[in-house]
């Protein structure tokens, strides 16, 4: 073994992330301290990025089979049975961190990221979603947010748009405690017959692996930049601008690299496939080792470069983009070089699996690192977590915007216009939504995305989240938001069939994030279990808080649900004057972290009252069944801002107004109008549709579609309604909302 | 009837074309290396981001292999539709007078328009009927149809304005709202709009793109009788 | 090779450059435009017109200048 000219040590390593007790672990497991190479795998494997080090124990009480499951978490994307010998490939991932430093890049690298995810188990991608969140936008404080919202949007629309794949829904939130620390999580869908699934356990001794895909650079290297100085001797000229942190991607050869993969694996020519994401070469190839039990040599001097003298460590540590590994026998190396040429994607064979149990690194066929796949991968130490309930509020109240005199229909306006709840139509415009012509329902006409499927059936997907309800009460508000994203397929009359999640937390070793962290997946697995929706797959993204604190805790869940008739997807707005409006299900708002409470800069409150589980799966069911059967005119979760505002979504969306009566008290009315909860749908239809659906679960009818204004007011012959506003007063009010958000 | 889709590394929407073209007659793929048309009666050249829009929209496709052979099918006669970056491609191959800018409002956009017919008897609209407005969605960064006053007031007196945007519809600047225009011979089409996603209700909101692909087919037959 | 849009034609990415920068303080700022560069080395400088003419630029919106190197 070349013996590196300095070995790294203590002090590198500390630098590179780790601790010094894991470091003497590192020591211990190789017999020998780390040279160059191994110090810089072990410590991005060993990160809490890559190895989930602060997490996983929470993580593995999870519920994660189910009858339609297919593939569950622990390969690179989970997959449910959809009928029809197809399955429905699907994950949420986080790109948090570099798209605070370069929003565009960012995004658009975390949609390429999780589009890889997708095809490596052998699923075509057909749906992309994307929740984001940043800081307040309003004024001259709100620049930063307003500069990384247009650079993530226009990301996710470059590289989405640019390879083929529709965007076909997604979230957009605004919050102080966003401001340091944005979250840009992009969800993606893939369909594939079963028989296709691939799995990324690296097998059979002798086998050959080959990288292909975009050639191999200096992106992402930044963090491990630490190691060349120590190689180079002193400050090399300009090497820090040698060690890009920014990676950049390239839709354009995303999807040749799409098309190749899909060949290869409909060829059979592949025993393995694995893409390459965080940590490049080392995370890929160790974890392909170690699902397969086995070794593997890989030359680094085979890997195809884009930049001159690249070091090993730098080559092995690379997050240059759009790069694939996969496991191919000797006698199908040459069909693999052809498909790749045919889709003029490189190749190389750059090593082979072995039976040694160890990952070594050669170069030119000298060696220059060895390690234990073992140790790399599942002997990374694992930490329990000190949770403990914060001794007072972490979050200070939000800025107030809405005077607390202001009257009903100030507040509604205030609420419709504010960026939390305004048209999302200048984000979404940005993005094709109807490439491979599937979308049934398209942003802004449904609760969820619909997407028909060869059989005339179709899927449904939503990806929900709440920070502030979440930060009020973690355990009761992530199963309120895993509530909201069925009752939000329920909408357009889909079952749901399985969960992502990507949680998005502070600094896990501060024990109140701790304690937010662990409730939250209590709450997670409690909610997904009572509704029959496992989790295949997800992600977590920890650190994300900085000198003005942390980040709202954000659950982001992504759902996945199916419905028989495509022709029957739910909608969201009124469709005919005179029909009946409904309140459905035992819905009992509270302004407990609503978005009106955040417009008036109410300090969150101490607790969120208790969801009613049962209630709200009831109703969820028995909406879901009404629209499949063609039953309802229209179906609306009510959601943020809460009745009032779904009113007037159902009636700009619909373009139709409507007469709405309320019994209820003067005291209460804040919270009847805008309160917030989890069970509750607005729906319309005919009479008699109602009158059934009132035989299943709680139906209060409420008024009738129709008219030029949305008006609610108290039952009888009394004077002044509640509020009256006119439809092309709210449709300006909830148009312009987020318009000067992007000039 | 037979269409021929062209797939050009980067395009996206060929398998939408292909699956509309399916509607009215039978359609195949045509890989953008090779010389041989199969036969087809018409071709397309689809929407998508042909070589990554890389240098200009449709700047490199232009010089492949297939669009040597559509030149010459399309100096010929044979029907020539060009969908988004097809039209791109088209333009920059001279097939079709002008060229296509980056949009005025400098970002993507993806919206349904209303389509006004011009031109009704070319071999892409003869089965629209008369005074049509079509309801077909566009999705481009570079729409923005451009000519010099000379070219425009010529194609305008021509008959080769085919498609303009309907009142209040032009987000993308289009000079006279031009949507779609064809060559003088009127065997070539270009149109940024994309027909193959308006061709059922339930996916498209519309069938109205229907009818462009109905029309090729009526031409096609038209001829042959 | 500098590739610039033909006069007279609407620049929206030069109107957008030129509005930007007087918000971040720069003023007397004209005559904004856009285009893009093309870097090549090249055996003969002969063909460069013949690629510009070609490929690199668009004769019909597109104006274009080639540098050579002392």
């Amino acid at each position: 073994m070349s013996e590196s000219a300095t070995l790294p040590t203590l002090a590198d390593a500390l630098a590179l992330g780790l601790t010094r007790s894991e470091y003497e672990l590192v020591c211990a497991k190789q017999g020998r301290p780390p040279n160059q190479v191994e110090l810089a795998m072990y410590s991005l494997l060993w990160s809490e990025h890559c190895a989930y080090k602060h997490s996983k124990k929470l993580l593995r009480t999870l519920p994660t089979e189910g009858e339609h499951v297919v593939m569950g978490p622990g390969e690179n994307a989970g997959a449910v049975d959809v009928g029809g010998g197809l399955v429905c490939a699907f994950k949420v991932e986080s790109h948090n961190h570099p798209s605070a430093v370069e929003p565009f890049q960012g995004a658009a690298t975390g949609v390429g990221g999780i589009l890889r995810d997708i095809f490596a188990i052998g699923a075509r991608p057909i749906a992309v979603l994307d929740s984001l969140r940043f800081g307040e936008p309003g004024g001259a404080t709100g620049a930063r947010a307003r500069y990384l919202l247009d650079g993530a949007v226009s990301g996710i629309g470059h590289y989405g748009n640019s390879i083929g794949v529709p965007t076909v829904g997604g979230e957009v939130y605004f919050e102080a405690p966003y401001e340091h620390n944005c979250l840009v999580n992009a969800m993606a869908l893939g369909l594939a017959p079963r028989s296709q699934l691939v799995r990324s356990a690296a097998a059979g001794p002798g086998n050959l692996l080959v990288l292909f895909g975009a050639s191999t650079g200096r992106d992402g290297i930044g963090g491990a930049s630490v190691l060349a100085s120590a190689e180079l001797g002193a400050e090399g000229e300009g090497s820090p601008d040698k060690r890009p942190t920014v990676q950049v991607g390239d839709p354009f050869e995303e999807k040749k690299l799409l098309e190749c993969s899909l060949e290869l694996l409909q060829r059979g020519l592949l025993v393995a496939l694995q893409d390459l994401g965080a940590a490049g070469l080392t995370s890929s190839a160790s974890e392909m080792a170690s699902k397969g039990g086995v070794g593997i040599d890989l030359d680094v001097a085979s890997v195809p470069l884009r930049e001159l003298d690249m070091e090993p460590f730098e080559i092995m540590v690379s997050e240059s983009q759009e790069r694939m590994l996969c496991v191919v026998e000797p006698t199908r190396l040459q069909g693999v070089l052809e498909v790749c040429a045919k889709w003029e994607v490189g190749a190389a064979a750059i090593g082979a699996v072995t039976d040694t149990g160890l990952m070594r690194v050669l170069r030119d066929g000298e060696p220059v690192g060895e390690m234990p796949v073992r140790a790399l991968v599942d002997d990374c130490p694992l930490y329990d977590l000190a949770p403990q309930p914060p001794a007072e509020q972490i979050y200070p109240p939000p800025r107030a915007t809405l005077a607390r005199d202001a009257t009903l229909a100030q507040a509604l306006l205030a609420l419709l216009g504010s960026p939390n709840i305004a048209s999302r139509r200048p984000l979404f415009e940005q993005y094709d939504a109807i490439v491979q012509s599937r979308t049934v329902r398209r942003p802004e006409s449904a609760d969820a995305a619909v997407l028909a499927l060869p059989d005339g059936s179709a899927l449904a997907v939503s990806i929900d989240g709440n920070g502030r309800r979440v930060a009020a009460d973690p355990y009761r508000g992530t199963v309120a938001a895993v509530l909201e994203c069925a009752s939000n397929l329920a909408c357009v009359g889909a079952e749901p069939l399985g969960t992502t999640n990507n949680l998005n937390f502070g600094n896990p070793e501060k024990p109140h994030i701790a304690w937010q962290l662990a409730e939250s997946v209590r709450g997670l697995g409690d909610a997904c279990r009572a509704l029959a929706a496992p989790i295949v797959g997800g992600n977590v993204s920890l650190y994300n808080e900085g000198a003005t604190g942390p980040i709202y805790p954000t659950p982001v869940i992504g759902m996945v649900g199916s419905l028989p008739d495509a022709r029957r997807a739910g909608r969201l707005g009124f469709a005919r004057a005179g029909q009946r409006i409904a309140l459905v299900g035992s819905f009992t708002p509270s302004l407990a972290a609503a978005e009106l409470a955040k417009l008036r800069g109410e300090p969150l409150p101490q607790e969120l009252p208790e969801p009613d589980v049962a209630g709200a799966s009831a109703a969820q069911q028995a909406v879901r069944d009404a629209v499949r059967a063609g039953a309802l005119a229209s179906a609306h979760d009510i959601a943020e801002g809460g009745l009032a505002v779904a009113l007037a979504e159902s009636c700009l969306a619909g373009g139709l107004g409507a007469r709405v009566e309320l019994e209820g008290s003067a005291e209460d009315v804040l919270a009847e109008l805008f309160g917030e909860g989890c069970g509750g749908f607005l729906v319309s239809g005919p009479d008699a549709a109602l009158d059934e659906l009132g035989g299943r679960v709680p139906v209060l009818a409420i008024g009738t579609v129709g008219g030029e204004a949305l008006r609610i007011a108290r039952p009888g012959a009394a004077a002044e309604p509640l509020l009256e506003l006119e439809l092309e007063q709210l449709a300006a009010t909830h148009a312009e909302g987020l318009v000067e958000l992007f000039p | 009837m037979k269409f021929g889709v062209l797939q050009f590394p980067g395009s996206c929407d060929e398998v939408d074309a292909l699956a509309a073209a399916r509607r009215v007659g039978d359609a195949e793929l045509i890989w953008h290396g090779q010389r041989d048309l199969g036969g087809a009666d018409a071709i397309i050249v689809p929407g998508g981001f042909s070589y990554g829009d890389y240098l200009r929209a449709g700047a490199i496709a232009r010089f492949s292999a297939a669009m040597e052979s559509v030149i010459e099918f399309a100096d010929a006669g044979g029907l020539v539709l060009g969908i988004c970056n097809g039209f791109q491609v088209l333009c920059e191959a001279r097939l079709l007078p002008g060229a296509l800018l980056p949009n005025a409002n400098l970002r993507f956009t993806f919206r349904q328009v209303h389509l006004e017919v011009v031109a009704g008897e070319t071999p892409f609209t003869c089965a629209c009927p008369p005074g049509a407005m079509l309801s077909i969605p566009v999705k481009h960064s570079f729409g923005r149809y451009y000519a010099d006053a000379a070219t425009l007031q010529r194609i305008e007196r021509s008959g080769q304005v085919v498609l303009r945007y309907g009142a209040g519809e032009n987000f993308n600047g289009s000079l006279h709202d031009i949507a779609g225009v064809c060559n003088e011979r009127g065997n070539v089409f270009g149109l940024m709009p994309h027909p193959e996603h308006a061709v059922e209700e339930l996916i498209g909101g519309s069938s109205d793109g229907l009818l462009i692909f109905q029309s090729m087919r009526l031409a096609v037959e038209g001829a042959r009788v | 090779m500098l590739i610039r849009p033909k006069a007279g034609i609407l620049d929206p990415q030069g109107a957008a450059v030129q509005r930007a920068l007087p918000a971040l303080g720069f003023a007397g700022v004209e005559n904004v435009h856009v285009g893009r560069l093309v870097e090549l080395d090249v055996e003969d400088a002969a063909q460069l017109e013949a690629m510009c003419e070609k490929l690199l630029a668009n004769p019909l919106v597109e104006d274009y200048e080639i540098i050579l190197p002392e």
